[in-house]
């Protein structure tokens, strides 16, 4: 395969915190190489865009961060995924307990056929939270971080699945953010919804950014240059070029990633 | 062209008149059961005790027996059946170990009833020595029903959306607690359909327990509730025929001069239990269906 | 400085001890159905191989003579066991009931899935599944009460025979072949409808020459899941073949199929005697027929799927 010509910004990691970072990190689908050796590094508390054409190889490099892809039978993950210290990647961690630090937003709202209380409360049950004031408190925080508290909490006992699109989707973020995780991977999570919606989305994220370390893949450049802090293209399985926002949308030092965020393909 | 038509015209004729046909036959079975057997069903019929040579039994005794052996194989065949469903849908990869367990359960799904049950009788009654008797009965009858079962419900569970199970992931839950706790409930109206349906096709079996609940009802006594009592309706080491094959063994065997009018009535009970099941199994599942998510 | 979530990351959370118990429990399900069907298969083989083995019955003579009295011996001093009268009592109610039945179901599943559709799912549909429903006794009883009388009256004879077994597993069958015939149909693509009534072809034109032809390994599945049913069903079928092991003469003179047999004798004979070995070996035919149909299926499937 020819190499294309990339730029990989290297943070400097005296300057700035790093949340995580992956070192040649390669996914392959049965024989098929999905993803082509990544390295990145996500500053901590920053947002961080993963932008490309569908097929690129984004949203599945975003699902190899918390092992999303060990669902997957034919798929392989290589290369190292450096969280606190450790390989995340390695089948000496705890899988099941990584996923509470790295929480994850998916395409399309899923919340569970339950309660709009009990989605958020489920998974914190299960993990052995059971006294009822702290679960009322973490409903009332993560809703209000999550910009849902005042549409709904008069009906927190009716199905979640009453609520619109977009609610259901700022219910999921609740949903996650109530695990306090570290970081949060999101995939595309407006890409379902209206654009009244989206812009609650993105202003939900901002809010979050003070406390989080956001992940996530879009395929909207305007979304991108509007709320994150880095920015990584991805091109046919390869992260083309990674820098700061500002300056992926400004000054590309690639032509291919000139190509893509002023339109011409994808 | 015009000959095209006319041929169009004629084969269209003849299939309506087939359907026809088909709704014909059913349409006369039921009435000619319901007909003939419901004269002669009444509170006595239902309750009192068969007769072996004589006329004006009932069948209480194998009423009994049957909602028992009924309720006692779904007892031992749904957490089977549940966790081999479980496995197919949510664990096994297409490998070859998938289709090792796929093959036995068509093989398993495609055996005459009358070789499963002469399999319970070979294991359960001889091996065993269980003897004919309920505990026989009942376990043939979960190797007659585990199949069914486990087909319904792994549909019922591949039925629901795998964003469903990612988010339960994505919490830091494990496959099984997301299983248990998030797509089971989700699945729960047509699981229960699939139940009732293996349940009326349960009750009207009688080829599975000729050999292995056996072909007599030795009286029971409904006031004693020892099980370990041989008299006692909970002894599960009792003989206990059940009204299908009650229906078999009377017309095969004619020693009771009001044969006829016994099976018949006994025929009519046995249909209008199927058609209670087959009606409880469409409207349950879509009761808990509109219930669960009905609370907009 | 110390980090309680990097040192949790390496040991086991509850999580991990669930998922451990779960699947264990899950495998051990599936483990319990695969030695079931093992010890199934494995048990009634070699009870139905001991004729075989022990009694040195020769599978030819098995298969082709017309005597069975297990009494009875030969000059080589072999047991008299010819199961050609069931064998034949068998094919004869399968093929005769699946020739009835296969137009039948055919015809109603056109009806359901080319000319009616909303009729056809709001009778045909009902009424199809509750034929499923009705108890196999149910239609014995019948068969007693109705087809036989029914067969004495017009043919002749006592009513008890092929005849009356055909008729009995007619309608038993007919709901098995109609509804997997329907999903077959339903199977065929929209658009190869369209394109035939776009050229110009008649409705029955569309139906006889694409619709059924592309539909027909989906309708060769459900008429072999039809005679898988016919050939191993005992109580109804025993209630009205008549129970004799004759070679049947005519379809209205008394015959026995296998499971007939099975049904009623396993329990007039004492285990572990030639007798009731050879009833095992009956058991063993009706178990590789019905292995033999379900490949069947099997290798229809693939073939369908590889086109």
């Amino acid at each position: 395969m020819a190499q294309e010509e990339t730029f990989i910004r290297r943070l400097d990691e005296k300057e700035h915190e790093m949340a995580m970072t992956t070192e040649n990190l390669k996914v392959f689908y049965g024989e098929k190489e999905a993803l082509h050796s990544a390295s990145l590094q996500f500053e901590r508390y920053q947002i961080t865009s993963l932008i490309g054409a569908s097929g690129s190889g984004k949203s599945t490099f975003l699902r190899s961060l918390n092992r999303m892809n060990d669902t997957i039978s034919t798929a392989r993950v290589e290369g190292k995924i450096l969280y606190r210290d450790l390989d995340i990647n390695s089948n000496e961690i705890d899988v099941y307990e990584m996923r509470k630090h790295i929480g994850m937003v998916f395409q399309r709202p899923n919340p569970f056929s339950k309660s709009i209380y009990e989605n958020i409360t489920f998974a914190l049950e299960r993990h052995g939270v059971h006294d009822k004031k702290k679960l009322d408190e973490i409903v009332e925080t993560t809703l209000k971080q999550a910009s849902l508290w005042d549409q709904v909490k008069d009906d927190l006992n009716k199905s979640a699945l009453a609520l619109s699109g977009g609610q259901q989707q700022r219910l999921c973020i609740a949903r996650a953010i109530a695990m306090k995780p570290d970081i949060l991977l999101m995939d595309e999570p407006a890409s379902a919804l209206d654009p009244i919606s989206t812009q609650n989305i993105e202003e939900t994220m901002m809010n979050l950014k003070d406390n989080y370390t956001i992940i996530i893949v879009t395929h909207n450049m305007q979304q991108a240059a509007r709320i994150s802090d880095y920015t990584a293209f991805f091109h046919l399985g390869q992260v083309i070029e990674f820098n700061e926002t500002r300056k992926i949308f400004t000054k590309p030092r690639v032509k291919l990633t000139d190509d893509y965020v002023s339109g011409h393909f994808g | 062209m015009k000959k095209a038509k006319t041929i169009d015209k004629i084969a269209t004729g003849v299939i309506y008149v087939m359907a026809t046909v088909i709704v014909l036959i059913l349409a006369s079975l039921l009435l000619y059961i319901l007909g003939r057997g419901l004269q002669y069903v009444n509170w006595h019929f239902l309750t009192s005790k068969a007769e072996s040579f004589s006329a004006g039994g009932g069948i209480g005794i194998q009423l009994f027996n049957s909602f028992f052996l009924l309720i006692l194989s779904m007892i031992i065949s749904i957490p089977i059946a549940l966790g081999t469903a479980i496995y197919l849908s949510e664990y096994s990869s297409n490998g070859r170990i998938a289709s090792l367990i796929r093959t036995s359960i068509e093989i398993l799904s495609s055996l005459p009833s009358i070789v499963v049950g002469l399999f319970g009788f070979l294991i359960f009654v001889i091996n065993f020595h269980i003897g004919f008797s309920i505990l026989s009965g009942a376990l043939t009858l979960t190797v007659f029903n585990l199949p069914l079962l486990i087909r319904s419900i792994e549909d019922a569970l591949r039925s629901i959306p795998n964003s469903q199970r990612e988010a339960g992931l994505a919490l830091g839950l494990s496959k099984y607690e997301t299983v248990i706790r998030v797509i089971i409930p989700d699945a729960l109206p047509a699981i229960i359909t699939g139940l009732i349906l293996g349940a009326g096709r349960v009750f009207g079996e009688a080829a599975a327990l000729i050999y292995t609940a056996g072909q007599s009802a030795p009286p029971v006594d409904f006031t004693n509730f020892n099980p370990m009592s041989i008299t006692s309706p909970l002894n599960l080491m009792r003989p206990a025929e059940t009204l299908a094959v009650h229906i078999w063994k009377v017309n095969s065997e004619g020693l009771i001069p009001d044969a006829v009018a016994v099976s018949a009535g006994a025929s009519a009970v046995l249909i209008l239990a199927v058609l209670l099941f087959n009606l409880a199994s469409r409207y349950l599942g879509n009761f808990i269906y509109t219930k669960m998510t009905g609370n907009k | 400085m110390h980090d309680s979530i990097k040192e949790s990351l390496t040991m086991r959370s509850t999580s991990a001890k669930r998922e451990f118990r779960g699947k264990f429990l899950a495998m051990f399900c599936t483990t319990i159905i695969i030695i079931l069907v093992l010890s199934l298969i494995g048990f009634i083989a070699s009870k139905g191989i001991t004729i075989f083995v022990s009694d040195k019955v020769n599978i030819i003579d098995f298969l082709t003579h017309s005597i069975w009295s297990a009494d009875k011996t030969d000059s080589q001093g072999r047991p008299l066991l010819g199961a050609l009268p069931m064998i034949m009592g068998s094919f004869s109610v399968t093929f005769l009931a699946t020739i009835i039945a296969t137009p039948f179901a055919i015809a109603a599943a056109v009806f359901m899935t080319e000319i009616s559709p909303k009729l056809g799912k709001k009778v045909l549909q009902p009424v199809i599944e509750l034929l499923v429903g009705i108890p196999s006794v149910v239609y014995g009883f019948i068969g007693v009460s109705v087809v036989i009388p029914f067969v004495r009256n017009t043919f002749g004879g006592s009513g008890f025979g092929i005849l009356a077994g055909t008729f009995v597993l007619f309608v038993m069958i007919l709901p098995t072949i109609t509804s997997m015939s329907i999903d077959a149909l339903k199977a065929v693509p929209r658009h190869y409808r369209e394109a035939a009534l776009a050229v110009g072809a008649t409705r029955w034109q569309t139906i006889s020459r694409v619709v059924l032809r592309a539909g027909a390994p989906g309708l060769f599945t459900a008429v072999v899941f039809g005679m898988a049913r016919a050939f191993g069903e005992a109580l109804a079928v025993q209630m009205v073949i008549g129970n004799a092991m004759l070679l049947p003469q005519n379809l209205v003179s008394p015959a026995s199929t296998l499971t007939s047999v099975l049904t009623m004798n396993m329990g007039n004979t004492v285990m572990g005697t030639t007798a009731n070995n050879a009833l095992w070996s009956l058991a063993l035919l009706l178990l590789l027929m019905s292995l033999l149909f379900n490949t069947v299926i099997k290798y229809i499937a693939k073939k369908g799927t590889l086109k």
